[in-house]
């Protein structure tokens, strides 16, 4: 085991991709010669070359088409959007390209395409820097979206990434780039689909992905040392597929469920997670299901109150508090 | 169209220009293959005249033939034909929805386009894409796409991907003249001019976007603006089968020997409407249509030409003829015979990995019904 930053597990896994499969390229703006705008590929041009590891212009629409294109003659471009905000001026492509095409070819052509990057709130940079569009993502059937939340999964979630054959959307978190975590010496996947229980407890379940699984587990402590709360945190890892089951699994053993997502309320994951467990465990729950969100507005600049606007450890708190009441 | 013919001069088609067919690549055809490039575009312009007709009838139900849009490529034959049959390889195609024309020329199966026109399991799609993606990767034809422009980009892709594997080939990325104003169109010229990738954007200008004509909606000459980039590009006439060849030849040895690509520009006309539910009479004047079909319709061009030049006879271009009509009534009379897809095929073909589950490596829910 190492100590590894989300950041460095995401470049090992990069690194150890390109080195096994010679169809794996990199490709963004600023990820070669500048070392990444947040340094997650930096070292990659220099160990790998410019073929491997490509510098594009500013331009989304064009080079994820083109990364759209060359993946369906089986180059297996990993492609890294600077903000995952910036997929807007490429959504053309990433969702009538990528995410149809097979089904418009009745399942001929195959979309092996990667795009990363950090989608979150919480740097003070502003609306337009700020969205989380993983709820818009997995919206699109054909394509699947990766959210971890630590440098294990992280690592070993982009290398299951890279070799799917489906387009996958993985969102990455700025604040989380800098965030130490133990990660294997050797070599591991973790597969996409799979939620893990960061946390057992008994009393109240988080469902929970992305940079909020920190914050839930933060909250999650205070709970048992201030208030005698016990709580299972689940981390989603993956938006699509969706593994609902061991979310059932948790409901039914705590009956009372708080989603977590740093997402604004109206159409979001949550939204569909609520839906799926009150229909599959509506017996289960003692109380109706919670959902902490990021307040319901753009995102505003101020730093101390976009603080507040997003999800943190005291409003998981007394979202819990709220619930259990 | 910026000079329409005259309305008022009786003209007929002439041959192609000779210098076009004394053109190497041209000079270099056998009489069976040049008899196959005329017989391919009867074949499209039959096909296209039969899926107007199922358009526009019914079925023994009393419903539609075929749903959503249709977009014709009557009068552009020689666009798909002459650029498709330069294929190699490791050429590839790639275009907009008037997609029928290239379908047909990179050799597909008229059977499986029309029943695909009818929404049939039987179609090249399995009935999930309609008219305007048609696919077939296994002759390096990559649709067949919906999006103005947005096709462009997976054009660069394409070449990007030969290059990658260091194939010596192409991408023929097809656009209409309506797409040269999309920014995906610009981004998509600007990397494979910087990248140096084998990708030759052919704008096949028909004159309308849709109903705005050219001088409408575009500033200034559509190929020239690949100077911006640095690009070569090049014009030419649509009509003449050989005109393409000579000139698409060109760029595409270029792109394929040095790896550049280029903007060429081919003027066109279309003798329907933008898509079949375009009464197409706003915009342009029959006239207009009927002076161009009288004086350059791409098929009796190349048929007088082929005449002039004893490959072919009145007799044997009616053979053709002939059999190009058979060929389009029993594609749709099989269109007609095959089933639809089922319900349970609405799931299929989403993901590579609910296709095939024995080789599934995620976990979890795919689907939420």
């Amino acid at each position: 085991m190492s100590q590894l930053t989300y950041r460095e597990a995401v470049r090992h896994a990069l690194a150890e991709e390109l080195t096994r499969d010679p169809n794996v390229v990199v490709m963004g703006e600023e990820v070669g010669q500048f070392q990444g705008a947040y340094k997650v590929t930096q070292g990659l041009l220099e160990k790998f070359g410019p073929k491997r590891v490509a510098d594009t212009p500013i331009s989304e629409a064009g080079f994820i088409g083109m990364g759209i294109g060359a993946s369906m003659l089986g180059v297996r471009p990993v492609m890294e959007l600077m903000f995952w905000s910036f997929y807007s001026v490429a959504f053309d492509q990433i969702l009538n390209n990528a995410a149809n095409v097979r089904y418009m070819s009745g399942g001929q052509i195959n979309c092996p395409i990667v795009i990363r990057g950090p989608a979150n709130g919480g740097t003070n940079v502003g609306a337009t820097h700020s969205h989380t569009p993983e709820n818009i993502l997995a919206a699109h059937p054909g394509v699947k979206v990766v959210v971890p939340a630590t440098p294990y999964d992280a690592k070993g979630l982009l290398k299951s990434a890279i070799r799917d054959n489906d387009p996958v959307f993985f969102l990455e978190n700025t604040v989380l780039y800098g965030e130490k975590g133990e990660v294997p010496d050797e070599e591991y996947l973790i597969p996409l689909g799979k939620a893990d229980v960061k946390r057992e407890g008994k009393d109240l379940t988080i469902v929970t992905y992305g940079r909020p699984v920190i914050q839930s587990l933060v909250a999650a402590e205070l709970l048992a040392k201030e208030h005698d709360i016990s709580v299972e945190v689940v981390d989603l890892r993956t938006i699509r597929p969706l593994d609902i089951d061991t979310v059932l699994a948790s409901v039914r053993k705590t009956h009372r469920v708080l989603v977590v997502e740093e997402q604004k309320p109206f159409c979001g994951v949550g939204a569909q997670l609520t839906y799926m467990i009150q229909s599959e465990a509506f017996d289960d729950l003692d109380a109706p299901i919670g959902r902490l969100c990021t307040i319901d507005a753009p995102a505003i600049y101020s730093p101390p109150v976009e603080a507040e606007q997003l999800p943190n450890p005291q409003r998981i708190l007394k979202a819990a508090l709220a619930l259990l009441d | 169209m910026s000079k329409k013919p005259s309305a008022t001069i009786e003209q007929k088609p002439t041959a192609s220009n000779t210098s076009h067919g004394q053109a190497p690549v041209n000079a270099a055809l056998t009489p069976a293959q040049k008899i196959e490039l005329f017989s391919q575009m009867v074949r499209i312009r039959r096909f296209e005249e039969r899926s107007h007709r199922a358009y526009t009838g019914k079925n023994a139900a009393g419903g539609a033939n075929i749903g959503g849009f249709l977009h014709l490529y009557n009068g552009q034959e020689a666009i798909a034909v002459g650029c498709c049959s330069l294929m190699g390889k490791h050429d590839h195609v790639i275009t907009a929805y008037r997609d029928h024309g290239h379908a047909i020329a990179v050799g597909m199966d008229t059977k499986a386009l029309m029943a695909e026109l009818y929404g049939k399991v039987t179609g090249c799609s399995k009935g999930k894409g309609g008219s305007m993606h048609f696919f077939s990767p296994e002759r390096n034809y990559w649709g067949g796409h919906g999006i103005v422009g947005g096709q462009i980009p997976l054009g660069v892709g394409l070449a990007y991907g030969v290059k990658y594997k260091g194939h010596k080939g192409s991408a023929m990325a097809f656009m209409g003249d309506g797409a040269v104003n999309q920014g995906a169109v610009h981004e998509a010229y600007n990397l494979a001019a910087l990248w140096n990738l084998p990708c030759i954007f052919v704008i096949e200008n028909n004159g309308y976007s849709m109903g705005t004509s050219q001088a409408r909606s575009s500033a200034g000459e559509l190929a020239k603006r690949a100077e911006g980039y640095g690009m070569a590009w090049g014009v030419c006439e649509g009509h003449d089968v050989y005109e393409v060849r000579a000139t698409m030849d060109k760029f595409l040895k270029i792109a394929r020997e040095e790896c550049k690509p280029a903007v060429v520009e081919i003027r066109t006309y279309r003798y329907r409407g933008h898509s079949v539910a375009d009464p197409d009479n706003t915009y342009r004047t029959k006239t207009e249509i009927e002076d161009y079909r009288r004086t350059k319709d791409p098929i009796q061009v190349f048929q007088t030409t082929l005449i002039a030049e004893g490959v072919l006879t009145a007799e044997s271009a009616e053979k053709i003829d002939e059999a190009a009509r058979a060929e389009a009534e029993a594609a749709a009379d099989f269109a007609d015979a095959s089933p639809y897809p089922t319900p349970d095929d609405i799931q299929k073909d989403v993901y590579w990995e609910s296709d095939n589950p024995d080789q599934r490596t995620s976990q979890g829910r795919l689907f939420f019904n």
